[in-house]
């Protein structure tokens, strides 16, 4: 079942509240995601520990209801 | 044993015993998913040498991997036994240079190129 880019975007703010979170739908089937997320909370974390917060915030359907979201994370300059 | 530690001491076997190992879908001549193909092309381009495990023929291992890195999908790359991370960490690191710089570091041998 697709995902809403609004419901990822909720669930990642929610997790990391400070984040700015940009979400294109890449092939506009509501299936394949980018997503870009700037958070202070990534300071100091290897790139590794970045993505599995977004994951993490995710609970789970990384992998699952959503099949494809392409990440990039970075803290803000 | 039980089996999901089974399945942790095969995949500890192969990540220990390979300096750069590619867990993907299908093979690097035949990728079976865009993301895979990706990252056998950037470790092609670099010029390093890689085993690589198809989950597709190892349902146990295309479940075992996911919860041994903590991570949700496939691709995924070790190096000399650490977690990399899957095909967009790889993508980000090559296009700012230190996925070489950290083979490098690792002591990866590469072909010239």
């Amino acid at each position: 079942m697709p995902m809403d880019a609004s419901e990822i975007e909720a669930m990642i703010r929610s997790a990391l509240p400070d984040a700015s979170v940009e979400i294109t739908d890449l092939a506009g089937d509501g299936d394949h995601y980018a997503a870009r997320v700037v958070s202070a909370a990534f300071a100091g974390m290897p790139r590794v520990r970045q993505h599995q917060l977004v994951y993490a915030a995710l609970g789970g359907r990384m992998g699952g209801a959503l099949h494809a979201l392409q990440l990039t994370t970075a803290t803000p300059d | 044993m039980s089996e999901s530690t089974e399945v942790n001491a095969r995949i500890a076997e192969v990540v220990g015993g390979n300096d750069v190992v590619l867990f993907m879908k299908g093979t690097p001549l035949f990728p079976q998913c865009g993301f895979s193909s990706r990252a056998v092309q950037i470790l092609e381009h670099l010029g390093v040498e890689f085993a690589t495990v198809d989950v597709l023929r190892d349902p146990e291992i295309r479940d075992g991997i996911k919860a041994y890195s903590d991570w949700p999908t496939i691709p995924q790359l070790y190096v000399k036994g650490e977690f990399v991370g899957g095909s967009d960490i790889m993508l980000e690191m090559y296009e700012a240079g230190e996925l070489d710089q950290f083979l490098d570091e690792k002591g990866v041998p590469r072909a010239a190129s």
